[in-house]
Order: structure tokens, then C-alpha cells, then sequence
């Protein structure tokens, strides 16, 4: 039961739209760049969250990068959020955050949300596979969005 | 115990951690009860929790507070995590 919900709420939160699979970024700004892309165009945010999400390392620090090669970009609720939803983004090349303990960064996650309640399913299978090392090599490597969401769904 | 999870607003990091934090618990059949605040509330709820959970660059801001405070580099480590709880295990 449980996991049919995580199920329809990561089709409905992790879109094809949220995808960017193997880009480019010349640097961390620019990789977060591309997440908030992939948020606007699934309509979970404005362009203004994604100059939100700069901010809050520029004023935070890179403690969202929350694992080795991994970043969660993401700011505060807001007008900018519309929808709950995340994007997904790996990077062609890694890019430095500047963290001590987790550069390189391949592979940026984008969060909106408009409170922890509301995502909690999502995430809670998105750390379920992230922490388990052989599923974040096949996410590394895994051709499509829809293979990734099998992946996460599993 | 509670255990507060702390990050920058409080909706994404340590909801991650918190989600790990549960898992690891339960494995170590420990009750937790894990709530998340971004670091401006923590400073006012901290001391209400038996640990503060965080990441090391957020931590310095949490001056003051007298609840235990540790610290995690990555966050989807569950040994990392788990090592942490053992300490608390009584």
C-alpha cells in the first residue's frame, strides 16, 4: 500500500520534464542553474526560485551538498514554489561546491516544496536508494528518466 | 529520545537525514522521535530535543545551544548515522 503511494507521487513529482540527463555545467552556480530548469519547466517553480537556490549557498555555504558527489538544491518556501516536485540533474563533468567532504558534484537533486510533510514520501524513497551504494551506481549510469524512477520506485 | 534535524530551511536536507535517521533507529531498535526545524528555529527548539543533528557547516551557527550537537558529512551514510545513534543507545 505504502509503496503504491511512494509510487504515483514520484511519476507525479519526478516528471520527464525534471530531467536533465548528462549536461554540462561550467560551475556550481551553473548546476544549480539547470536544476531550477528542470523545476520551471515541470511548473513546480518560477525563475525566482532558482536565483533563491544560488543564494542559499552564497549566504549558507555548500552543506547541501549532503553527499559524496551529491547536492540537494533547494531554498524556503515561497511565492516562487507552485508545486511540490523535484528535478533531476547529472552532470556530463562534476563540478566543485566547494565542500570539503562530498566534491565533486555529479548528479544535483532540485527541491520545491511548500512544507517537510508534503515531500516526505518522495524523499524518503529517494534516500532509500541514494543510500544504498549499488543503486546510486545504476543511477549513475541508468539511460532514461523512466529507468531512474524504477530505480527510485523499487 | 527526540532528535531534532537541523538545516538551512528546514525542508530539505533534514528532511533527508531525518527520513535515514528513522531508518537506522528502527534497525537499532531505538525510539526516536525526529522532527526537523531550519537553523533559525532550531536555535529556540534545540534545547528542548536530547540531540541536534547537522551538517559541519551549519553547526557553528547553532552557538549556545546545550543540547548535544552531532555533526554529519554525508548524509546518505547509514553507518555514518548509525555510529552517531550508538552513542545515545542506553
Amino acid at each position: 500500500m505504502a509503496n503504491n503511494d511512494a509510487t504515483s507521487d514520484i511519476d507525479g513529482f519526478l516528471p520527464d520534464s525534471s530531467f536533465l540527463l548528462d549536461v554540462p555545467a561550467k560551475d556550481w552556480k551553473d548546476a544549480i542553474r539547470l536544476a531550477g530548469k528542470g523545476l520551471v519547466a515541470s511548473g513546480f517553480t518560477t525563475d525566482a526560485y532558482t536565483d533563491e537556490m544560488i543564494a542559499t549557498v552564497e549566504k549558507m555555504g555548500p552543506y547541501i551538498v549532503i553527499a559524496p558527489g551529491m547536492a540537494l538544491a533547494h531554498s524556503r518556501p515561497s511565492d516562487a514554489v507552485l508545486h511540490t516536485g523535484l528535478s533531476w540533474v547529472r552532470l556530463s563533468t562534476p563540478v566543485e561546491f566547494g565542500s570539503k567532504a562530498n566534491d565533486p558534484v555529479g548528479l544535483v537533486i532540485g527541491l520545491a516544496g511548500h512544507d517537510e510533510n508534503e515531500h516526505i514520501k518522495v524523499m524518503s524513497a529517494v534516500a532509500g536508494a541514494l543510500s544504498k551504494p549499488e543503486k546510486v551506481k545504476e543511477l549513475a549510469t541508468a539511460a532514461t528518466a523512466d529507468e531512474i524512477r524504477e530505480i527510485l520506485n523499487r | 529520545m527526540d532528535i531534532l534535524c537541523v538545516c538551512g530551511h528546514g525542508i530539505g536536507t533534514s528532511v533527508l537525514l531525518k527520513v535515514n535517521v528513522e531508518s537506522v533507529a528502527s534497525d537499532l531498535d531505538m525510539d526516536v522521535n525526529v522532527t526537523t526545524a531550519d537553523i533559525g528555529a532550531a536555535k529556540g527548539t534545540a534545547d528542548a530535543s536530547d540531540l541536534v543533528m547537522t551538517s559541519p557547516q551549519l553547526a557553528p551557527q547553532l552557538d549556545g545551544v546545550t543540547t548535544p550537537i552531532e555533526t554529519v558529512n554525508n548524509f546518505m551514510d547509514t553507518d555514518e548515522i548509525k555510529a552517531i545513534l550508538e552513542k545515545y543507545d542506553d
